[in-house]
């Protein structure tokens, strides 16, 4: 919980990873090339007394995520989303059962998502059965530009990629994360293309897709998609560290998402280990939309806040929100 | 020749290889890759030789616009007049064997990444292109709009009736590169079919135009702040 100026905001952290990038476990230049990205990131957008050094940034240590995250970080909830590239990384990089292992260790504190590769087929189904059951998944995480030997991606309206959506309906996994990267096939079209998750949002109605990095590079595509399907929203990863070094644009992407999706669907996350909770939580407290931008996107309210920051991720997963942070409209609706 | 006369002609072709460079654009960002630091080396020494290097934000950048920049770029360099050869490639990618041998052997994307690519890229750089228009239409009317025009003034405007600004040359070029209507009588807010946006479309129009350039030029912001963080600004 973080409190500021009297009022409590309830903290869902969307997007937290728990991985493993050290020497001994990249299989190749791509493993090394892919957690440089990483640390690109970090670096560039962290205010320079949050940059990790880049050992650290390889392979942390669960006390210091449980630190960062709920003493330091304010978080109540957080949601890991496994990222596996097998053909990167030895064990993978961040998988179900690395995640889930911790969440086993500080019960309350987490939500394990799982995965699935549409490319494993019918033994990938029961492999996602069996990964529900063992760990009681309310979501996935899907990355569509992970490589599996010659292919370089996979797309959502792929034929097995519908089998796996029926399973997850079946199985009641009702949150499909979509993280859009930048190498799938064929090289020749628009890599980062939002246009799979137009088709299979309108075919799965009772399914949320919370897109993440909230389409980025493609918010336009995304904010177009997001307004006409409800059942579409975005996740602020690597939008949220924005705020400190380019704070403008940040408000303008803020802008844009509120226009096009409205206030509920956006969900706040830190990509832990990417950036760290604590000043993207203090600081999108103390944001507001410049002056000369508010005639064309209106001002950020004490309400909108809450719900970014965690009360629209408490809705999809069923998270319990203690009464004073709930937003003012729904404190007398039944929880 | 001597010593002083040999330094300048290399420095004169040298020079203008790097002017060469400013037409090529990123297409996905849709500005000029010296701009974007993206030009890590380019010389060319005095017998025509020209070696340019291009580096990008990170290790995985979409190979398909990489391809494009270092092709285009191959392009303009070997145009120069008094270059008579051209090593260009990209450095610390994870394709860049596939694409600087492609771009070399002048053998076109798909056969460069022989099974991953099922076609050209003229259709992405021209869906870009598009983008752009959409972005560059948000930059010439927005001013409009917060001196006064109404949506009836914008609908009605031509690009000659238009005041003159780099956004509205930029926007002019850009259209007349994907072959929509570019000339003075032409209307400055079209369709991506070249029609002009009636009233009734115009506010809807001009949202997604607004947000189209909100997303490039966060995705710059983006590029130049990881490109630094790689090479140092």
């Amino acid at each position: 919980m973080y409190e500021k100026d009297g009022e409590k905001y309830f903290i869902v952290d969307g997007h937290v990873h728990f991985w493993d990038a050290s020497p001994a476990n990249q299989a190749n230049k791509y493993g090394t090339g892919f957690i440089d990205c990483f640390y690109g990131y970090h670096a560039n957008l962290s205010p320079p007394e949050w940059v990790w050094p880049y050992e650290r940034f390889l392979k942390y240590d669960e006390d210091d995520m449980m630190y960062d995250l709920f003493e330091k970080g304010y978080v109540d909830k957080a949601i890991f989303q496994p990222t596996y590239l097998k053909d990167f990384y030895v064990n993978g990089f961040n998988t179900t059962e690395q995640d889930g292992a911790i969440a086993e260790r500080h019960p309350g504190k987490f939500i394990t998502n799982g995965s699935f590769d549409p490319r494993d087929g019918e033994a990938g189904l029961e492999r996602l059965e069996a990964l529900h059951q063992r760990w009681d998944l309310k979501g996935v995480k899907l990355y569509t530009a992970e490589w599996k030997g010659e292919s370089k991606g996979w797309k959502l309206t792929d034929p097995w990629a519908y089998r796996y959506l029926e399973k997850c309906r079946e199985l009641g996994i009702a949150n499909i994360h979509v993280h859009k990267g930048p190498t799938i096939w064929p090289l020749n079209r628009d890599a980062f293309d939002v246009a799979d998750i137009d088709h299979v949002a309108t075919e799965f109605t009772d399914l949320n897709f919370i897109v993440e990095h909230v389409g980025l590079p493609r918010l336009d595509d995304f904010c177009w998609i997001g307004v006409q399907e409800p059942n579409v929203y975005g996740g602020l990863a690597v939008a949220m560290p924005f705020i400190f070094s380019r704070p403008r644009y940040f408000a303008q992407i803020i802008g844009e998402l509120l226009y096009w999706l409205d206030e509920d669907r956006i969900l706040f996350a830190s990509d832990y280990a990417i950036w760290e909770p604590k000043w993207l939580v203090e600081q999108f407290v103390d944001f507001q939309i410049p002056e000369d931008l508010q005639g064309e996107y209106g001002a950020l309210t004490t309400d909108v806040k809450r719900k970014i920051l965690g009360l629209n991720a408490a809705r999809l997963y069923d998270i319990e929100v203690p009464a004073d942070a709930r937003a003012a409209e729904a404190a007398g609706a039944p929880a | 020749m001597t010593g002083s006369q040999t330094t300048d002609r290399a420095a004169d072709l040298t020079a203008a290889a790097w002017s060469a460079l400013d037409v090529v654009r990123d297409p996905e960002l849709d500005e000029p890759v010296t701009d974007l630091g993206f030009v890590g080396e380019c010389t060319v020494d005095r017998l025509g030789g020209a070696t340019v290097r291009l580096r990008l934000p990170t290790y995985f950048c979409a190979p398909n616009f990489a391809f494009l920049m270092v092709a285009d770029a191959y392009d303009a360099v070997t145009a120069v007049d008094g270059v008579v050869r051209a090593d260009v490639a990209l450095i610390d990618h994870f394709a860049s064997d596939e694409i600087n041998a492609g771009v070399a052997a002048e053998a076109g994307f798909s056969s460069s990444f022989d099974g991953l690519a099922e076609g050209e890229l003229e259709e992405l750089r021209s869906q870009f292109l598009r983008k752009a228009v959409l972005a560059g239409t948000d930059r010439v009317c927005r001013p409009l709009l917060a001196a006064g025009a109404s949506p009836e003034d914008l609908a009605a405007l031509t690009l000659g009736a238009a005041p003159p600004s780099g956004d509205l040359a930029r926007l002019r070029s850009r259209r007349a590169e994907l072959g929509l209507p570019a000339g003075d009588d032409d209307p400055l807010v079209i369709d991506p079919t070249g029609r002009a946006v009636g009233l009734e479309a115009l506010p809807l129009h001009l949202r997604r135009a607004r947000t189209t350039r909100v997303s490039i030029e966060a995705n710059a912001g983006y590029c130049r702040g990881l490109l630094a963080q790689r090479y140092g600004s």
